[in-house]
């Protein structure tokens, strides 16, 4: 069985140079960078507070942050990695916002182990996902990652949906490299879990769910 | 090796990220225990849906309205002297 192809990044090797631009205060230069991680900041932050509003506040609120902060940016991570950091901090506290009734914190550790244990072992249609409307399946994608618990959600978005390694996954949420393993494994297996009772392969004559 | 030790390995298989060896002894659990076999391969393909997925994607006219927005505020900030945090 092959392993998961990471997603492919732009190159990174002007970014050192438009970060130095912008902090000798070449806007245009800060807004090469909004232009090119905007659309990851949007999708990180609507991930972890699941609403629209807050996501556009936050890509605001992170940028401007981030501008106001370039001088304290070292360039001892990536820009991205530093910008994210700062996104999942500002997320997180609209999420508080949002349910001051429970505490969000992404050094939670959910429950025991057993919550990840696959108790579904059916296997999937060749290609489940078609099996759906893009409609559907982006509902029932929605929701099954909306179940997972915001630190869960959180490492799975930053490794497997926006193509951060380990390492960049750890130092933008200040977690240790084993916390991100142990995380990331529980969220995939709980997605997996649940996606399970839709693409499972469906004896002949399934009504479809 | 047990189903438990699979387990606790299938991230690290997944990324690749394990010695030659780890993976033989993992790829012989998977060549005869079927539910690990399954789970290791919708895992998998969970991962690939989701990143295919495009959820949440920026409109275009969202974006453009908040970059405006975001740009601006720099303007302003500039014209004022940087922020002290």
């Amino acid at each position: 069985m092959s392993t998961i192809q990471p997603r492919v990044g732009e190159p990174v090797s002007d970014e050192l140079a438009l970060v130095q631009a912008a902090k000798g205060g070449d806007v245009g230069a800060f807004e090469e960078l909004v232009r090119r991680y905007d659309r990851n900041v949007f999708r990180i932050a609507q991930h972890i507070t699941q609403n629209r509003e807050d996501a556009e506040d936050v890509v605001q609120d992170a940028f401007l942050k981030a501008y106001g902060n370039l001088q304290q940016f070292q360039g001892q991570s990536k820009f991205y990695t530093w910008l994210v950091r700062i996104a999942v901090n500002e997320a997180l506290m609209k999420l508080r916002r949002r349910r001051p009734e429970r505490t969000v914190s992404l050094d939670e550790d959910v429950k025991t182990e057993d919550d990840s244990l696959p108790r579904e072992v059916a296997d999937w249609s060749p290609n489940p996902e078609q099996q759906y409307s893009q409609a559907e399946l982006r509902d029932i994608l929605t929701r099954t990652i909306q179940g997972l618990p915001p630190s869960f959600r959180t490492v799975f978005v930053l490794r497997d949906v926006e193509g951060l390694s380990t390492e960049e996954t750890a130092d933008a949420l200040d977690l240790s490299i084993p916390a991100v393993k142990s995380r990331l494994l529980r969220a995939r297996l709980q997605l997996r879990e649940r996606l399970s009772r839709y693409f499972r392969k469906r004896e002949s004559g399934d009504a479809k769910q | 090796m047990k189903c438990s030790e699979f387990l606790q390995e299938l991230t690290n298989y997944l990324d690749g990220a394990i010695d030659a060896r780890t993976k033989a002894e993992l790829e012989d659990h998977l060549a005869w225990c079927h539910n690990c076999y399954v789970v290791c391969d919708t895992t998998k393909k969970t991962i690939e849906i989701y990143r295919d997925s495009q959820l949440y994607e920026l409109p275009d006219d969202l974006r453009t309205r908040l970059r405006s927005a975001i740009i601006s505020k720099c303007q302003s900030r500039k014209k004022t002297g940087p922020e002290r945090v």
